[in-house]
């Protein structure tokens, strides 16, 4: 009140001045509702961001694993021996409105007697499915080439490691593997084996693993 | 007539008085612009704006009949393919409008680079329209998602494994982004909310302020060499050149952005008529796995470079090109608000625009035809040339069997026919001596698998005895330098001895 009154009545600040004056000084305990008013909805906000955080974040905060159980994917006598062959499951966590996307395939190799091994069907570089071709003994990727040995590692391409392969066990005679979950980087061991293409001791030791190499190598250069 | 002409005017004015909208929209569409500005090079943005139009348009008219579900998406759009009438138009619409609003977005982006329009005081212009352009992309991927088919499952497929790769956070991004364990039923619905609800909204809104912005601060004068952006000075300048030669923006100028859209939607409605809707590729369905995935146009050249990056440095530069890229669009204007606009004093900047035009050109052409990838069935529908199994010995046509057999065409070709990936086998020989050969098809290496394990020894000779024959147009065989060092100073050595 007394510096506007200390101020000359000149000009249209004279006018404004003390109205502006009267509405804020009448004002102090609206401005402390206002205030309040704004601190209780950020405290709503903070109470609603809760459960649509929830919500929201639900899927991501899930553990993995959680989604895998066993499933049976048939009796043994349907693996020949040193074959592979792709298997269809319809995948344990489904929702009515999946269609066939819950119907997942892997390929299921039968080494020997009870030795098996179950590869996804996603290529460890980015997911496409990869095709097994018996004759040359090869997974290839049709997406960006990547290509894995009978066994699953890494043979050529971009992948960085070899084949997911999924969990298994022989129970009463039927092979079953605990799946429930699309493989990733995130959710697989990152590495299993060193990169094979350009490591010269890798393709070596790939070499000694061939049967009787020296023999061919000898007849091949008569 | 008069009469009805009174009564339109008092009608107007009716409304005019409660919304008192029209005087500020007629206020806006007749401001002034510096007539250099009436070009046809200013016409993308208004014409991006149009097609963004177009395609909220068919957007709502798709999704009238759309199944947002795994079960039932993929059928819906052969509903909509087959027993709606003219949805096939409506899909083919709105498919080629997504393309065509990509690259206009692309080409008004480079427009306004190489003019300098992102300098002071428009930044904030240039840095939400790179938000804009990162949205019309979200657009397209997720649109490409919600046509439900083969491809859409398995680019899931590929976002979910680029997500995985994410340290830490991996395994909970792609769970939020697939909404469960598996692609599946939760995966397509987020999708759907993604490209119905949340990206457009976001769009709107953000096309909105931009082109409030070139209202408020003037579109951008047509750039003269030497005539420098000043913080201090610039706006002055501007206003002094509107005032000098300002025209009005409507009906002055706008006739070539008017002119200029119709022409893209005739383009648009030219193409939908022509080459029909995208799609659907085969059912969504993962064990079908006779399937070659491919993203759509916008993509490929992702899906190229994700095929040429080495396996160690993949991770790295999915995740640090981005940054750096979406980070120096953002940052340039902030860096580089002031001096010259004209092209013709930016050579760096014609020569950025030129070198990524081309780089993406050259991926996108790259992903057209997948040279990386195997020809899955070559090996059982190209036969080998007879011309390359006359006068050979029966172990050399063994060989070809064994080349055939054993899929050795799905990656390289003879003849012309088989896989791109490995080099043409056609005169292998010329560049390979026997030995090699032996070598690289037993132990693998450059980009090639060991088939040790995979060939016996009589199968392994038959095919090095095939490939030693093919030398191309008889050109010289290969020969092995040292041996062959070894046997010429033996013969020189023998007659010097005999003497």
């Amino acid at each position: 009140m007394i510096p506007s009154e200390q101020i000359p009545p000149s000009g249209p600040a004279v006018a404004t001045e003390p109205a502006a004056n009267h509405k804020s000084a009448g004002h102090s305990r609206r401005v402390f509702l206002f205030k309040l008013s704004l601190l209780l909805n950020g405290a709503v906000g903070a109470v609603l961001a809760v459960p649509i955080l929830g919500y929201l974040l639900g899927p991501a905060v899930k553990k993995t694993g959680s989604d895998n159980s066993w499933i049976n994917l048939g009796p043994l006598s349907d693996f020949p021996e040193g074959e592979t062959r792709l298997v269809n499951y319809r995948n344990p966590v489904t929702t009515q409105w999946d269609g066939q996307t819950g119907d997942i395939p892997c390929w299921v190799r039968r080494v020997t007697g009870s030795t098996f091994q179950v590869f996804a069907i996603n290529c460890a570089h980015l997911g496409c499915p990869v095709r097994w071709f018996a004759q040359s003994e090869l997974f290839l990727c049709p997406c960006h080439g990547g290509a894995y040995y009978a066994n699953g590692e890494r043979a050529s391409g971009p992948p960085e490691r070899g084949l997911f392969e999924y969990d298994h066990k022989i129970d009463g005679g039927s092979l079953m593997i605990s799946a429930g979950r699309m493989p990733t980087l995130a959710n697989e061991a990152r590495m299993e084996s060193p990169l094979t293409q350009l490591d010269v001791s890798g393709s070596a030791a790939r070499l000694a693993g061939v049967e009787q190499p020296k023999p061919r190598c000898s007849s091949c250069q008569t | 007539m008069p009469d009805l002409k009174q009564r339109g005017i008092a009608v107007y004015d009716w409304f005019e008085q409660r919304l008192g909208l029209g005087a500020p929209v007629i206020e806006a569409a007749e401001h002034e612009v510096p007539s250099s500005t009436s070009s046809w090079w200013y016409v993308f943005g208004s014409a991006a704006t149009v097609v963004f139009v177009l395609q909220i348009m068919t957007g709502i008219l798709l999704a009238l009949v759309y199944a947002p579900t795994a079960s039932d998406a993929w059928n819906s759009l052969q509903f909509l393919d087959h027993n709606v009438k003219l949805g096939w138009f409506l899909r083919a619409m709105h498919g080629w409008g997504s393309d065509f609003m990509v690259a206009i977005v692309l080409i008004h982006l480079a427009q306004v680079f190489l003019f300098g329009a992102y300098k002071f005081p428009r930044e904030l212009t240039w840095i939400i329209g790179v938000f804009l352009l990162l949205l019309t992309l979200g657009m397209a991927f997720t649109g490409q998602v919600l046509r439900f088919d083969q491809d859409a499952y398995w680019g899931l497929g590929i976002g979910a494994s680029i997500l995985s790769r994410v340290p830490l956070l991996g395994g909970p991004l792609v769970n939020l982004m697939l909404g469960g364990p598996i692609i599946a039923g939760p995966t397509l619905s987020r999708f759907f909310a993604l490209h119905v609800f949340v990206i457009p909204g976001i769009l709107i809104a953000m096309v909105g302020l931009h082109v409030w912005m070139v209202l408020r601060l003037g579109i951008n004068e047509w750039p003269m060499p030497g005539r420098l952006v000043k913080k201090s000075t610039y706006v002055r300048e501007y206003h002094e050149l509107t005032e000098k030669t300002g025209i009005p923006f409507v009906p002055d100028a706008a006739w070539k952005d008017a002119i200029f859209a119709a022409a893209i939607m005739l383009a648009v409605v030219a193409c939908a008529l022509w080459f029909g809707p995208f799609g659907p590729t085969g059912q969504p369905d993962p064990t079908i796995i006779q399937t070659a995935p491919k993203p759509d146009f916008a993509f490929l050249w992702i899906y190229a470079v994700l095929a040429y990056l080495p396996p160690s440095l993949e991770t790295p530069v999915l995740f640090i090109a981005p940054v750096l890229g979406i980070g120096a669009m953002l940052l340039l204007p902030l860096l580089s608000g002031e001096g010259e606009k004209h092209w013709s004093r930016r050579p760096v900047a014609v020569l950025m625009i030129a070198v990524i035009a081309v780089t993406l050109g050259a991926f996108t052409r790259l992903g057209m035809y997948t040279p990386w990838s195997p020809i899955m069935d070559a090996w059982t529908s190209d036969p080998i040339p007879a011309a390359y199994l006359h006068s050979r010995t029966p172990l050399e046509r063994e060989g070809a069997i064994v080349l055939q057999n054993k899929q050795c065409r799905n990656c390289h070709s003879i003849g012309g026919a088989g896989g791109l990936r490995g080099p043409a086998l056609d005169s292998i020989a010329s560049r390979m001596t026997e030995d090699q050969i032996i070598r690289q098809v037993l132990q693998g290496g450059g980009n090639m698998p060991a088939y040790g394990n995979a060939l016996n020894p009589s199968e392994t000779t038959a095919l090095v005895h095939f490939l030693a024959t093919l030398r191309g147009n008889n050109l010289s065989p290969a020969i092995d330098a040292s041996r062959h060092m070894v046997l010429s100073s033996e013969q020189k050595t023998t007659p010097a001895s005999g003497h």
